[in-house]
């Protein structure tokens, strides 16, 4: 058991059934996630990066959601689990924080109560010991007198402190996985600081793999060790996290990386840009899924769609012709000097 | 053209080209709040003595995080809320003494971008009327000349003409925004107020904003006031910068000088907080603790003093003022004192 990674996921497709015909929002993803690793699965909207997640603690509702593949969580497929096994998976080995705390927490309970229900439920504690579990968890993500705030209510305290409510949640049974779902995207930039340093801390300190999903390259480079970029429900890069900030080599992570206005880069020239918009769900192109917007497409690139091409320095690429754009753009070869 | 001497004629004459456009002194802005039986509880002091200056072509970028007051500025000056005290001249003129009638006037002057494309469009218009509204709602030209303008200004913020006719459901969030900066243009405006304009907007789509932003700040000679929670957009768009936290503004500089050498202890929080999306420019962050006091209740003397790692003790009692302490560099903090 101990040698098989923690999740590993495998050609994972996720198919809705809509007014317009069956949508494949996330088509053919694979990837892995060890233990004491954060992996950041980047991308932008519609591209199905929450999808993946929240495929993976099947939350999605299973009526008009069909899966393909596996999700392998230690050794276990839990696409094949009936939902009672799930239940017990959910919350205890595998948990989530996702990015809008207002609306995540009950309005009704106060924050100790609903820290101190997964305790109860998962670990078979009293109330009064649910209860003081609940104030270490909450003094574990940070939070100044917990004694006090687990008998308050949602509302009575502050955006962050609500993301430390979630994750003190989330937490609370000791996960092997953590899928943080954008945690950080609707705090302000100096709390973000602190909940990315709690994520990290308590990571370190319980083991955790951590599936880090966000659109910010910024907090990618901060938190994560590997990182795999998304486009329209496909993995199309994944690297460990230098080789992605050194030598990108998917023109659409190029383009994204030279896209954003940084604190550091050349203010006087005009910001790189990726032409058109992402196209929707229901109208993916034939080919390669980027090509429509890519600016070395070819005819392959418009008729073949590419496979997840694995290279000897252990990034993963889906493009025809990344050899080429390497070249072009005169960047020297990272593989060759590597081997 | 009718139209277009409609829209420059009554523009007042700028005198001097280096008297800034828009002076804004001391704006002040309390909510009060009430009890449910109409008493008055405190007020909520969401901006307190702001002070700065806009210049033709020239881009002023208010930053903070939420709740720093700064969109409460951003829809004072405009007067889309009555500030509670202070100055806004614009060309000469005193804003806020003039009734809502004289100030109708002005309006066409200083236009607003919102932030969410999705609600800040309506629905049941297509977008054709939606940039001829304001035209039409300043009387400017002929149904025939407005459509043409608007037309016009599709075109130019990159939206094909044929699609004029078409909702605003129809579009994606970047190119809603686009059409919302159409609309803020059709007045031929001397100020826009962007308020966050791509905080909802992907990174791809982002930067094709900021681009027409920029190139149609030129074409149109326009000013702007950037206000953004996002630092590196700011960087990039705006030539100073005011940082504002709780209601005050307390550093304000050239924004190549902010960025290389930033006073005030929250600016330096603040910008060492920002992930770089570059692994090998990681430095030493300032972490600072806890979270922005409320402005109902705001802390006395400095506002940062709750908060700040090198508070002393008059920090708590008396309020900095904003002083100069290079070329255009200003702070307002008791340790440049």
């Amino acid at each position: 058991m101990e040698d098989c990674p923690l999740l590993e996921v495998k050609e994972l497709r996720t198919r809705f059934s809509s007014e317009k015909g069956t949508i494949t929002a996330v088509d053919g993803v694979t990837f892995r996630v060890d233990h004491g690793e954060t992996l950041g699965v980047v991308g932008e909207s519609g591209c199905g990066k929450s999808v993946t997640a929240e495929s993976i603690m099947r939350l999605l509702n299973e009526k008009s959601t069909r899966y393909d593949g596996e999700i392998n969580f230690k050794g276990r497929n839990l696409l094949s689990l009936p939902e009672k096994k799930m239940l017990d998976i959910r919350g205890n080995e595998i948990s989530m924080i996702f990015q809008d705390a207002m609306t995540s927490l009950n309005p009704v309970f106060t924050i100790g109560d609903q820290i101190a229900e997964s305790i109860i439920v998962h670990q078979n504690l009293g109330k009064r010991e649910a209860m003081e579990k609940a104030v270490e968890m909450l003094r574990l993500t940070g939070i100044p007198s917990p004694e006090k705030r687990v008998h308050e209510y949602p509302h009575e305290i502050s955006g962050g402190m609500r993301q430390r409510v979630m994750i003190a949640m989330a937490l609370s049974c000791k996960p092997s996985l953590l899928i943080a779902d954008e945690p950080t995207t609707a705090l302000d930039v100096t709390i973000q600081a602190q909940i990315l340093e709690v994520i990290n801390d308590l990571k370190e300190e319980l083991n955790m793999g951590v599936m880090m999903i966000t659109h910010d390259l910024g907090v990618v480079a901060e938190v994560c060790t590997r990182v795999a970029v998304m486009y329209l429900g496909q993995v199309i890069e994944e690297s460990d996290v230098d080789t992605l900030f050194d030598s990108p080599r998917h023109p659409y992570t190029r383009g994204l990386l030279k896209s954003i206005p940084t604190i550091t880069g050349d203010r006087s020239q005009k910001l790189h840009t990726i032409q058109g918009v992402v196209p929707a769900l229901d109208n993916i192109p034939k080919g390669c899924r980027f090509a429509p917007r890519c600016p070395y497409a070819t005819d392959q690139c418009i008729s073949e769609s590419p496979l997840l091409e694995a290279l000897e320095n252990g990034q993963k690429i889906r493009c025809w012709h990344h050899e080429e754009i390497m070249k072009r753009e005169g960047v020297t070869d990272v593989i060759t000097t590597a081997t | 053209m009718l139209l277009q001497q409609q829209l420059d004629g009554d523009k007042p004459e700028q005198k001097d080209s280096c008297a800034p456009l828009l002076q804004v002194r001391n704006l002040k802005k309390y909510f009060p709040i009430t009890s449910p039986f109409g008493r008055l509880k405190g007020h909520v002091k969401a901006v307190e003595s702001v002070n700065f200056d806009l210049y033709e072509k020239g881009t002023l970028g208010l930053v903070g995080e939420s709740g720093c007051g700064k969109s409460t500025t951003g829809r004072s000056i405009l007067r889309l809320i009555e500030p509670t005290e202070g100055s806004v001249n614009y060309r000469g003129k005193e804003l806020l003494q003039l009734n809502q009638s004289e100030f109708k006037g002005f309006r066409k002057d200083m236009q607003m971008v919102f932030q969410d494309p999705h609600s800040s469009l309506n629905p049941k218009k297509r977008i054709g009327e939606l940039i001829e509204e304001p035209m039409e709602i300043h009387k400017i030209g002929t149904k025939a000349e407005r459509m043409e303008r608007a037309m016009d200004l599709l075109k130019r913020t990159g939206i094909r003409e044929d699609q004029y006719f078409r909702f605003p459901h129809e579009f994606s969030g970047g190119q809603r925004q686009r059409i919302g900066i159409a609309r803020a243009l059709a007045v031929d405006p001397s100020i826009i107020v962007l308020d966050e304009p791509v905080s909802a907007l992907d990174v791809s789509i982002q930067s094709q904003v900021l681009n027409l932003l920029e190139e149609i700040q030129d074409e149109f000679k326009l000013a702007y006031l950037f206000i953004s929670h996002d630092l590196s957009v700011v960087r990039h768009t705006a030539d100073e910068i005011g940082v504002m936290y709780l209601g005050h503004m307390v550093e304000k500089a050239p924004t190549d000088d902010l960025f290389a050498n930033p006073l005030h202890p929250y600016t330096k929080a603040l910008l060492s907080a920002i992930p770089i999306p570059d692994r090998k420019q990681r430095r030493e962050r300032i972490i600072i603790k806890g979270d922005v006091p409320s402005p109902i209740d705001p802390p006395t003397g400095c506002v940062f003093h709750t908060r700040c790692p090198f508070v002393m003790d008059q920090c708590k009692t008396i309020k900095p003022e904003m002083l100069q302490q290079s070329d255009g560099h200003q702070v307002a903090c008791h340790l440049y004192n």
